[in-house]
């Protein structure tokens, strides 16, 4: 088993994404971003700057310009980042379109892309998700039919994160099968120019960049199959058990802040005379926040260490650490609204953007419910 | 490295020849089980007598304390080593108790020489069982406010009082007590720290039977009892520290025996709830034909498996040298909260096979079912209430204000 404990490196990596969180990505930027109603809904110049500073690269090869490390390294970044709300795109880029690609790509796609991914200048994004298959990566409607020496891509895949401004798309879509059918899921590369696309975005409550893909006869050519043809399940599943980990991480960020917030309120409010801390009613339920949140904290330590180690229960863990965050960060957001009183409904005040974006997260990827079913399945219960 | 590799084949060697093959494979299923030592002690197989004392000679019984006074001296990645080829080879524990995990520790730190060389041999030893004398009728959660007298007599203090919840009173020689020395004083302030005889005239000794029936409480009573002033800890009136720091030790213990719940060794057992569940008529084949139950499961393994990853994560900060982290303050609170769920579930899935009390219609297992939820119900009272830990981490962790 993996040392829970961060690493000197790691350690390293924490301050500086700490650092840079605290005076370059404050949550005034989040609603900006909303107010302007910004297609992107992130910053192309910020992200750049995170590339050079080399965490977009964390989990790529050097060969392709990355630093060739793991999701241990690429969690405590995503921690910092989860702290102000930070809405870069690394769960659509970097983990779900870019080790797809990583891991079943073929060398001249990859060649293609990653080192332009890794160095911030193309944007990946990930399609699987339908109006119909809620949580489940096997149910897949989309169909990709054999056309000449290529294929044509028809259905639609709703909220693609980061789908608006992608410079192509990683589409899960059926080669052959029913549509709940394990075997027939095919990985398709789709430049977002490719005629018969069209994106469109989606305004979802936390505002983030999220965009319903139209796939209306698009044609591709047979080497933007990623991987075997009818053997994309294996490979969707692996890239989304890395998202629900590295989201998890970033979860655990903002549940964190969101907390660190709060607390600070219950010390300087005062009501009746005193502070409103001081109140058992309130210790409690704040003591009971800390004791969820340190769990989350373990259990996002032992999934990410577990994934990059390839462990045989790796999958029960990322469960473990989404069913968690899920709760924990409702649980968190909600509290956090509560304890601000009055001041904490108004939208001039940002806790509210934590509550919006922990609602998103909980519900993306399987909320706990889900995730306790597939603990169970796992578990062969 | 090449140190502790010669240290495992070492104790390898040493284990394979002076371990009774009686003793192998013993596994702890009520509570009280394993060799507590003593001089009542009993030994259940006769073999772990011998196993004592095979271990104790070599200090392995307290493999981390010093040699000096008995122990193993050995280092902690010796004892971890200790720990692995004892689980390999399925060997229990040579001896447990509170000497070995509460009093023995604050022994080491706060002792005179003396005290250490009257009684930390013998607790290596397993010669000596000792009981906790902390709590009292009017003084459960606000401990500070006990009322036990100790006066001083000359060379002697005269105890009187009581002292509720002593677990193994009446198998245990000698007994750590909080004691009144100074009734003026700020209440914290007037307490010390008492190492007593509990052979010495005076002490009586009452079990408790508790919701869940027979008990290893005891309620013990000192009616002029005479205790040496060489038997106190640290300094008269300064006993408040010593009590605290013991607390420390005693969270440490719970956090052993609630954190391995959920490892992953635990699990490859397969789902216990599953099985029982399935034994209980919620279904034949792999998935259980309740969902809720299910869910419950789930719930229940899952937070566990959280839990033994946050038991483990403390560890391994404090072997990399990092000081003690806000996590360790939850394990009282967690881990206990998580026994009383389990226990709870466990009847629930038992549904009408969970209700049995004794004799015919219900196995061993199922009766325990029952017994361990009403036992369980007070892992969150006993060591430091859920409330009080909740307390302490709004405190101390938390800084909110008083």
């Amino acid at each position: 088993m993996q040392q829970l404990v961060l690493s000197e490196d790691q350690e390293l990596l924490a301050k500086t994404a700490a650092d840079f969180v605290a005076s370059r990505s404050p949550v005034a930027r989040v609603r900006a971003l909303r107010d302007a109603s910004d297609p992107l809904g992130f910053s192309r110049a910020l992200w750049k700057e995170m590339a050079e500073l080399g965490w977009v690269g964390i989990p790529f090869p050097e060969s392709y310009g990355g630093a060739g490390m793991g999701f241990a390294e690429l969690a405590v970044v995503l921690e910092a980042l989860g702290r102000t709300l930070a809405p870069e795109p690394f769960l659509s880029c970097v983990v779900l379109a870019g080790q797809a690609l990583l891991r079943a790509g073929s060398e001249a796609q990859q060649r293609a892309w990653l080192p332009r991914l890794v160095s911030g200048d193309a944007l990946l994004a990930f399609a699987s998700q339908e109006r119909e298959s809620r949580y489940d990566l096997q149910r897949v409607a989309t169909s990709a039919r054999r056309q000449g020496d290529g294929f044509a891509l028809s259905g639609e895949k709703i909220a693609v994160q980061d789908g608006a401004g992608a410079d192509a798309y990683v589409v899960a879509a059926r080669t052959s099968g029913a549509v709940a059918d394990a075997a027939g899921i095919s990985l398709f590369l789709v430049p977002a120019a490719t005629p018969g696309l069209r994106c469109e975005r989606q305004w979802r409550v936390d505002s983030r960049n999220a965009a319903i893909l139209h796939l209306e006869g698009a044609r591709v050519p047979q080497d933007a199959l990623i991987g075997r043809e009818g053997e994309g399940l294996a490979t969707l599943e692996a890239v989304v058990d890395l998202a629900i980990a590295a989201l998890c991480a970033e979860m655990l960020g903002s549940m964190s802040e969101a907390f660190a917030r709060t607390l600070h309120y219950l010390k300087n409010r005062l009501q009746f005379g005193v502070p409103i801390g001081s109140f058992q009613a309130l210790k409690h339920r704040a003591a009971q926040m800390f004791v969820e949140i340190e769990l989350c904290r373990s259990a996002v330590m032992g999934a990410v260490r577990a994934l990059d180690a390839g462990d045989a229960d790796a999958r029960k863990l990322v469960s473990v650490a989404k069913a968690r965050c899920s709760e924990t960060a409702m649980l968190v957001a909600h509290e956090a609204v509560q304890m601000h009183g009055g001041i904490g409904m108004t939208d001039e005040h940002e806790i509210g953007f934590f509550l919006k974006r922990a609602r998103v997260a909980e519900l993306t990827f399987g909320d706990a419910a889900w995730h306790r079913a597939r603990w169970a399945r796992l578990c062969g219960y | 490295m090449a140190d502790l590799e010669a240290f495992r084949s070492d104790l390898q060697r040493f284990l394979a020849q002076n371990a009774p093959d009686a003793v192998r494979g013993l596994v702890v299923t009520a509570e009280g089980d394993g060799n507590w030592g003593g001089r009542r002690a009993t030994y259940d197989p006769p073999e772990m007598k011998k196993w004592l004392e095979v271990m104790a000679a070599r200090g392995f019984t307290a493999p981390s304390w010093p040699k000096e006074y008995g122990g193993g001296g050995l280092s902690p990645e010796e004892t971890k080593v200790l720990r692995q080829e004892l689980a390999a080879q399925k060997l229990p524990p040579p001896l447990i108790g509170f000497g070995l995990e509460m009093i023995g520790p604050t022994l080491l730190r706060y002792g005179t020489e003396a005290q250490k060389r009257q009684h930390i041999p013998p607790i290596v030893r397993g010669e000596i069982r000792w009981c906790q004398g902390y709590s009292e009728p009017d003084s459960g959660s606000d401990l500070a406010s006990l009322k036990t007298r100790a006066e001083r007599r000359g060379d002697h203090f005269v105890v009187n009082g009581t002292k509720v919840w002593t677990s193994y009173g009446d198998l245990s020689d000698w007994i750590f007590a909080l004691v009144r020395t100074n009734p003026n004083a700020k209440k914290q302030e007037g307490i010390t720290f008492l190492l007593i005889d509990m052979a010495s005239p005076g002490v009586s000794v009452r079990p408790i039977k508790l919701i869940s029936g027979k008990s290893p409480f005891c309620e013990t009573r000192f009616d002029d009892v005479r205790v040496p002033v060489g038997n106190v800890l640290g300094e008269i009136d300064g006993g408040w520290s010593v009590a605290k720091a013991l607390l420390g030790f005693e969270r440490n213990m719970i956090a052993d025996t609630f954190g391995t719940v959920g490892s992953a060794r635990s699990e490859k057992r397969g789902s216990r709830l599953a099985n029982l569940a399935r034994d209980h008529g919620l279904g034949a084949g792999d998935a259980l034909s309740d969902a809720v139950v299910r869910d419950e499961i789930a719930r229940c393994e899952m937070d566990e498996r959280a839990f033994a990853l946050t038991v483990q994560r403390s560890r391994d900060a404090a072997r990399a040298g990092h000081q003690p982290g806000p996590e360790s303050s939850i394990f009282k609170l967690y881990g206990t909260e998580l026994n009383k769920r389990r226990t709870e579930l466990s009847v629930r899935i038992a549904g009408p096979q969970g209700l049995g009390w004794e004799g015919p219609g219900f196995d061993d297992d199922e009766l325990l079912l029952t017994r361990h939820w009403l036992r369980a119900r007070g892992n969150s009272i006993e060591g430091g209430t859920s409330e009080v830990q909740l307390n302490i981490i709004a405190k101390r962790v938390l800084g909110l204000p008083d």
